[in-house]
């Protein structure tokens, strides 16, 4: 598996009144060709951010991404690319699909015709080849009907079928990268569940890479391969998906895991759930950002950032409990080790 | 990793006080709205043009000669020291009637748009918040006024009544009031399906506080914006009236009325035109301007 | 001493006419009861007609027909005075934490509004008030005079709650209140909700599409299909022993939060998605995408009927 994506030090920051809002604040990762990454985590800590800056689409002004920041998409930095290379990259090499496909759909526009362009523009096929071709990416979705849905508009599709609808014109050419946005929250949990068998088995088919962007860690379990978890603008814990389930070092991560109900949980028992609310970046706080809601936060930890510690070759936390210094803690009952 | 100090690292837990904290400002709508409106260099701009035009309306005709006083020895003089604007063809003080005229035009401005606003927010607001067949009565009615051609009106009433500002106010708010009413009706009747006007009604509020409360308040800014955008367009409709002649009588004046003048002596004095005609271009461009910063500034959806 | 019927819904229709010929059956002759103090968990997915049932049992749409008892007085018939009273009795929670609260009020003025309505306290009184049904929701003082929009998700459903509460209201509607928040905050939300329940002793129709969650929170909960009621138990036999195929695929579609065990799982997957709710076909709304579909079900409506203890099921198979 050789990397395809690498992101290294990204900083986005936003310049409203009241000063500047520091979204993302320093993250780096890298996607392998084939692999599915889950970046998991609240809304505002930046994830929907890092996924669209790497198609550079963060409006400027407000957004503002560092001169520091690289985006390196096959050792070619995106954020140094012109228009034309740039236009290439959308749909060509790298497509998106976000959490509301009614918006993101043309409503005046047939079907068929809005697969079709992608195909025109990216793979230089005329009118006639290209329909044909969206006919069959319809198929590939699991569109029935697929020669006559072609033609007709988006308000005759049910939000599921839009997602779909939404997958083929990502997929239409190819592309090496998938970003997926949220991509079942304001769908019901049968169509979720359908979307999220759709993605995983167009990947083993077609082995695009996945970056899978939720705020449930419940609906990444079986599809990712690889999970981040952010808060406040940075990366606090990385690893396989089996370590981040069954292994997981920092406090967030365990606040995550058992704030998801468990069909086995006790009635009306009090859930476990993080107080208060993310700091809001327009003043991060100098130490750890989780540290106002962490239960096992130190004096340190509102002084001084973490660094990354590495746990395995995969597994790297952001926490000071992991310092030789700190005192031994364990992870809340019901977390880490099979479930 | 570093050496620290082996005493930071005790757990301290959450303080719960810090865990809700707001550090942003604390504005209100308006202080908000002003605040952005500030950004906005054009329509600041403009907004203090329009504040000098409405000091030199109310205090202008105090600096030169009577506005009403001919003086047959200086008729048809150009831009001097004595009559900064000139004189028109009996001597008069343009400077003097220029402003005079402004009181005119600009009260009209003003208080037909205040008619409008009165009466199209509350036609429009009984119609959009009772709906059903209050409103298709209440909307063909508007419907049958908008068709009559409001040329025809405004003539036959100048014709039956005596021309002056009263029967151009009337003439004017006839049927100038339609457009007002349909936009209040079209924002009453998204407002009155939200979330927070149900929780309203959920919690047993009457009419009376749910359109005072709720659809009032939250109508007020785009009320506010289209009243910036009628203002001018009523001043445009004084003086086209008054230029064709059914509208302010001499000896009062308007913009109007000087410009009709000017474009009579146009080939030879053409000061005469230009000065109303420029207070009306530069009145008309300001309050566009000003409507589409407050456009911006009032916009809920741009609040962050 | 649960046994007191707070609420009772019977034969319930709201039917919203589209067009001439078409008409959008929301709500098709429900029928359940809340006893005091339980909550009742009402799922389904979108367009379902659980939003509208809830509305419609608050008396925020006037039903087309059935009847709705509240303390055993039909609440289409209160007037004046009793209306009033019953809108203090009755309350509801709403889903967008961003279109519930009014935008232009400050945070003490929205929940003050049932207060200023029902005229409960004034001066002083109302603000002290404000204070506490702030702390009651782990709100402080400070965000008294603030605005909504300053609030995130979380705090803005907790201001709706505090809303919902300043009436003391017996009964609160809770319309999909922590769909739209994040996982990690549903809880926050959750555990609220029962801590209210335990310390006020309120009764709730909690309408929600995330099983899990209705899980937890209900003592009994009702699935909704396209308008009917097609099972309604206590949730602990719901869960372990549903008898609707709709509701067996329901729960099958709930990601489970371990790789393990959701990569080996075998889904009941359900054929294409939820039909169009206007002028529905004869017979069981489900069957067209029923696996155990027989003739019968295409032609005749199947009633809810008990088939073991408080347990009723719509279905042809039982």
């Amino acid at each position: 598996m050789g990397k395809l994506l690498e992101v290294k030090d990204l900083r986005v920051s936003f310049h409203t009144y009241a000063g500047e809002v520091k979204a993302v604040r320093g993250v780096s990762f890298e996607l392998n060709e084939g692999e599915t990454l889950a970046i998991v985590g609240e809304s505002g800590c930046g994830k929907s951010i890092t996924s669209k800056s790497i198609l550079r689409l963060i409006p400027s002004p407000p957004g503002d991404i560092k001169k520091e920041s690289q985006i390196l998409y096959k050792d070619k930095d995106i954020l140094k690319m012109n228009e034309k290379e740039l236009r290439m990259l959308r749909g060509g090499e790298i497509s998106m699909i976000f959490q509301d496909p009614m918006t993101s759909l043309n409503p005046t526009m047939k079907i068929g015709k809005q697969i079709a362009e992608n195909l025109i523009v990216h793979r230089g096929m005329n009118k006639k080849e290209a329909i044909k071709e969206a006919v069959k990416m319809l198929q590939m979705v699991g569109i029935p009907n697929a020669q006559e849905r072609v033609n007709q508009y988006p308000h005759q599709f049910s939000g599921g079928m839009r997602q779909r609808v939404m997958i083929a014109i990502a997929l239409a050419c190819n592309p090496k990268i998938l970003i997926a946005d949220e991509p079942t929250t304001a769908l019901d949990v049968t169509i979720q569940a359908q979307i999220m068998d759709l993605m995983k088995e167009l990947q083993n088919n077609l082995g695009t890479a996945i970056i899978l962007i939720t705020h449930d860690l419940g609906v990444v379990a079986s599809i990712a391969h690889r999970i981040q978890v952010m808060y406040a603008g940075m990366v606090v814990e990385r690893g396989t998906t089996d370590e981040i389930f069954y292994n997981p070092k920092h406090p967030y991560t365990w606040a995550l895991l058992k704030s998801v109900p468990r069909l086995e949980t006790k009635h009306k028992d009090t859930l476990y759930s993080i107080k208060g609310t993310p700091p809001d970046l327009l003043k991060p706080p100098v130490g750890c950002p989780f540290a106002s809601r962490c239960e096992y936060c130190m004096e340190i930890c509102k002084e001084q950032m973490p660094k990354p510690t590495k746990i395995s070759d995969t597994q790297e936390v952001s926490c000071f409990l992991l310092h030789p210094n700190a005192p031994k803690v364990e992870p809340p009952q019901g977390i880490g080790g099979k479930l | 990793m570093e050496s620290l100090d082996k005493s930071k690292f005790r757990i301290i837990g959450i303080d719960e006080s810090e865990a809700e904290t707001i550090v942003r400002p604390n504005l209100t709508y308006w202080q908000d709205a002003w605040r952005r409106l500030k950004q906005n260099k054009v329509a600041i701009f403009s907004l203090f043009l329009l504040i000098l035009l409405f000091l030199l309306c109310i205090f202008g005709p105090y600096i030169g000669p009577d506005y009403k006083f001919q003086d047959m020895s200086v008729r048809n003089q150009g831009p001097s020291a004595a009559h900064w604007f000139g004189t028109d063809t009996l001597g008069r003080d343009l400077f003097s009637r220029l402003w005079i005229g402004g009181r005119v035009s600009l009260s009209i401005g003003f208080v037909g748009t205040l008619i409008e606003v009165i009466i199209g927010c509350i036609y429009g607001g009984i119609s959009g918040y009772f709906g059903g067949s209050v409103d298709d009565v209440m909307m063909r009615i508007v419907e049958i006024l908008n068709s009559i051609p409001y040329m025809i009106v405004v003539i036959i009433l100048s014709v039956i009544l005596k021309p002056g500002i009263v029967s151009l106010l009337l003439a004017l708010c006839i049927t100038g009031w339609t457009g007002m009413a349909r936009m209040v009706r079209g924002q009453v009747m998204q407002l009155k399906e939200s979330e927070y006007i149900l929780a309203a009604k959920a919690l047993g509020s009457d009419s009376n506080r749910i359109i005072f409360k709720h659809l009032i308040p939250n109508t007020i800014g785009i009320i506010i914006v289209y009243t910036t955008f009628d203002i001018p367009s009523f001043i445009f409709a004084e003086a086209f009236l008054s230029f064709i002649g059914l509208g302010i009588q001499p000896p009062k004046t308007s913009w109007g009325a000087l410009c009709s003048y000017g474009q009579q002596t146009m080939d030879f004095y053409p000061h005469q035109l230009l000065f109303p005609a420029l207070a009306i271009c530069i009145t008309m461009l300001a309050f566009n301007l000003l409507g589409d910063g407050l456009r911006d500034a009032l916009d809920p959806k741009l609040r962050q | 001493m649960m046994n007191e019927n707070l609420i009772e819904v019977k034969n319930l229709k709201k039917y919203f006419k589209i067009s001439k010929h078409d008409i959008l059956k929301a709500v098709d002759n429900v029928s359940f009861n809340i006893r005091k103090g339980e909550t009742l968990g009402l799922v389904g997915e979108s367009g379902c007609g659980k939003t509208t049932c809830g509305r419609t049992v608050l008396g925020l749409y006037e039903a087309t027909d059935g009847e709705i008892l509240f303390k055993g007085k039909d609440i289409s018939k209160l007037r004046g005075n009793e209306k009033k009273e019953f809108t203090k009795n009755a309350q509801i929670i709403f889903q967008d934490p961003y279109a519930s609260l009014d935008a232009r009020m400050t945070v003490g003025d929205i929940i003050a509004e049932g207060i200023d309505i029902h005229n409960l306290h004034t001066g002083k009184e109302r603000t002290e008030k404000i204070y506490e049904l702030l702390s009651l929701v782990g709100l402080n003082k400070e965000h008294a005079s603030r605005f909504p929009h300053e609030f995130s998700g979380g705090q803005r459903q907790r201001i709706g709650i505090a809303r919902a509460l300043a009436v003391e209201p017996e009964f609160i509607v809770c319309d999909e209140p922590i769909s739209a928040l994040d996982v990690s905050i549903q809880a926050q939300v959750v555990n609220l909700l029962i801590n209210l329940q335990r310390n006020l002793g309120l009764t709730y129709l909690f309408i929600a599409h995330d099983l899990s969650m209705v899980k937890h929170i209900s003592d009994r909960v009702g699935v909704m299909y396209l308008g009917n009621l097609v099972e309604l138990a206590s949730s602990g036999v719901l869960y372990d022993k549903p008898l609707h195929p709709y509701t067996q695929a329901l729960l099958s579609a709930i990601p489970i939060p371990d790789p393990d065990v959701s990569r080996t799982r075998k889904r009941i997957m359900l054929e294409g998605e939820v039909p169009s709710p206007i002028n529905p076909k004869p017979g069981c709304r489900f069957a067209p995408r029923c696996k155990y579909a027989k003739p019968i079900c295409k032609e005749v409506d199947p009633v809810l009927k008990e088939v073991e203890k408080d347990h009723f099921v719509s279905c042809h198979l039982y």
